[in-house]
């Protein structure tokens, strides 16, 4: 399956008109599209800035994907399990509105192809800025979601929506709120200690 | 440490757990001098407020010393003398901004329970459940806490602990549900329902606030007796409380009426029944009462805890008559520093609603006590050094 992508001038035209958006379409509309929005109380200059280098999700996508930055545009995506790479692909920004909208799809030839784009807008009065992500990806059942709901046990939709969660705390609050190692009781002690030894090899690394 | 754990309901183990570390970097530690059980805690013990997990360490009353602080705490030193308030927030979102703490958009690492029942979801709370986060809670002797630069109150008084402690929640939570009713000073009456530890709060500071006439309701004698000693005209449960509510206010109903009771209420078989058999999560008995005594145009405020569904609500009379319905968890921030300096003034001294203090050791033999009303207990305050 191919994804085609509208040429930037018709997917996104700098105005808050709805037509306006930005269009990735799977072929036939065969594709899945998960849309979900958050309101920020940052400029969208500010968050705009943290998307454009897409590396900087990682720190908001809670399970282990790792992205690295290839050129100004291009990115590396690798999904891991510990001591296992499940799939990787280069993604290409191919629409890039600054303060407005980027765009990106996975380049030709990705074993699953995906795609997805973030617009910025902003929200009445002084609430901020509305972010909203699309993601689009194979249909469902396809191997995407599989991939995902096989390393997260969650559907994609769960996955944008807590990366939405934590991109908003880390952007308003400086970090992303964790109960992570924490103290506990009885048959949980052993659960946190365990994460608490992780996060100190992480912070020791 | 030692800390206080839920393990199933109606029980609970002080065991030894690890010591809290900063997780994140604007965290504290905090070394708890004094620490309470609240009555919210009781739905807890009960086990009415479900996503508890056995090993969850309770409490969300507590005050104690800075012990340690993470890289971006800027305002808290370690030393520093703290009252912690028991909702979590960042200080960052929209709702923060609006002093609207326990609607803090960011505090809740857990969020998507929470919206899964009721849409959004409130701010973290310490030991109450992981729908509020699932945060290690402060019946202990060490505890985590978040966000610290925008929480705790720090305390530069040698005030005893016992006249602090409480702003960590039950008076500030009082006071706000008394703020709620829009109190006319020298006119608006107003009706408390529950005379626990919050009740008693809600009915002083509706007297500070200028109320002429507070009526306490309650079935537990001691708990109107000391409602009574704040000036409160007690009536008892099971009378007809609407119909002695009219005659004691010229027929008027009073202006406003506090739910201080929550999602427990005693007095109506149908929502033991029904909770019981899990067809409502809470009992709405104090809720109906309310909504019928209550003035044509007055005012419902709602600090009791309610945590999912109630049936059988009369909407008529909340529509028919006009009644505007307040309710939150506490926006704790707001009201803390106000309500410090009314205890240094000398205008309140909230200890006078301990009835119990205890080495935190015996916290689970308290719970049974407080739940089950014996020996007076209104408020239990547990020593975690002891």
């Amino acid at each position: 399956m191919a994804l085609e992508t509208q040429s930037a001038e018709q997917s996104a035209a700098p105005s808050r008109n709805q037509s306006s958006r930005a269009k990735i379409a799977v072929p036939g509309n065969r594709g899945v599209k998960v849309v979900r929005s958050c309101t920020v109380r940052k400029p969208a200059a500010e968050l705009y800035q943290f998307w454009r280098s897409l590396e900087n999700l990682t720190s908001v996508i809670k399970h282990p994907v790792s992205i690295t930055r290839l050129s100004d545009t291009e990115s590396h995506w690798k999904a891991t399990a510990p001591g296992k790479t499940f799939v990787e692909w280069d993604a290409v920004i191919i629409n890039d509105h600054p303060n407005e909208l980027i765009a990106w799809r996975s380049k030709e030839g990705a074993e699953i192809p995906n795609a997805g784009t973030v617009r910025f807008e902003a929200a009445p009065g002084d609430e901020g800025t509305e972010v909203t992500v699309q993601l689009e990806y194979d249909a469902p059942g396809g191997r995407f979601a599989a991939l995902i709901a096989k390393l997260t046990g969650e559907e994609p939709e769960q996955q944008v929506a807590e990366a939405l969660r934590r991109f908003k705390a880390l952007m308003e609050a400086g970090e992303i709120p964790s109960v992570e190692g924490q103290s506990a009781g009885g048959p949980q002690r052993e659960l946190r200690r365990k994460e608490r030894q992780q996060m100190q090899r992480k912070a020791a690394s | 440490m030692k800390a206080n754990c839920w393990m199933g309901k109606r029980e609970m183990q002080v065991q030894e757990v690890d010591d809290p570390i900063i997780i994140n970097p604007g965290d504290a530690i905090v070394r708890i001098t004094s620490t309470a059980i609240c009555g919210s805690d009781l739905h807890l013990y009960d086990g009415y407020v479900p996503t508890m997990v056995k090993g969850d360490i309770m409490g969300h009353e507590f005050m104690g010393e800075i012990v340690e602080v993470g890289p971006n705490v800027k305002r808290l030193r370690v030393g520093d003398r703290v009252v912690v308030p028991f909702t979590i927030s960042c200080g960052g979102c929209a709702h923060c901004g609006r002093q609207q703490w326990s609607l803090c958009d960011n505090s809740n690492p857990k969020g998507w329970i929470a919206e899964k029942l009721m849409g959004y979801t409130p701010a973290g709370i310490y030991g109450y459940s992981h729908m509020t986060g699932g945060y290690a809670g402060g019946q202990a002797q060490y505890a985590r806490v978040p966000f610290a630069d925008h929480g705790p109150l720090v305390v530069e008084n040698d005030l005893p602990d016992e006249k602090l402690l409480f702003l960590s929640d039950i008076f500030p939570t009082g006071y706000m549900a008394a703020e709620n009713c829009a109190i006319e000073p020298g006119r608006s009456t107003v009706a408390v329902w529950g005379c626990g530890p919050v009740g008693q709060f809600a009915i002083r500071s509706a007297f500070l606030m200028g109320a002429p006439k507070v009526f306490a309701i309650d079935n537990v004698p001691e708990r109107l007796a000391m409602a009574e000693a704040a000036g409160a005209i007690p009536i008892q449960d099971g009378d007809d409380v609407l119909e002695t509510l009219r005659e004691l206010t010229g027929g008027r109903g009073p202006d406003a009426a506090i739910d201080a009771v929550g999602m427990e209420a005693h007095g109506s078989t149908y929502d033991d029944v029904k909770q019981t058999l899990k067809l409502e999560t809470d009992r709405g008995y104090v809720l109906r009462q309310a909504m019928r005594a209550v003035r044509k145009g007055g005012v419902l405020s709602i600090p009791g805890v309610y945590g999912g569904f109630v049936d059988k609500i009369p909407i008529g009379a909340i529509m028919n008559k006009a009644v505007t319905i307040k309710t939150g968890q506490t926006h704790m921030q707001r009201y803390m520093r106000h309500l410090l300096s009314l205890i240094e003034d000398g205008k309140i001294d909230p200890s006078f609603v301990i009835t119990h203090r205890v080495p935190l050791s015996k916290a689970p033999e308290m719970y049974e006590t407080f739940v089950e009303k014996r020996d007076g207990c209104i408020k239990v305050v547990l020593d975690p050094a002891a």
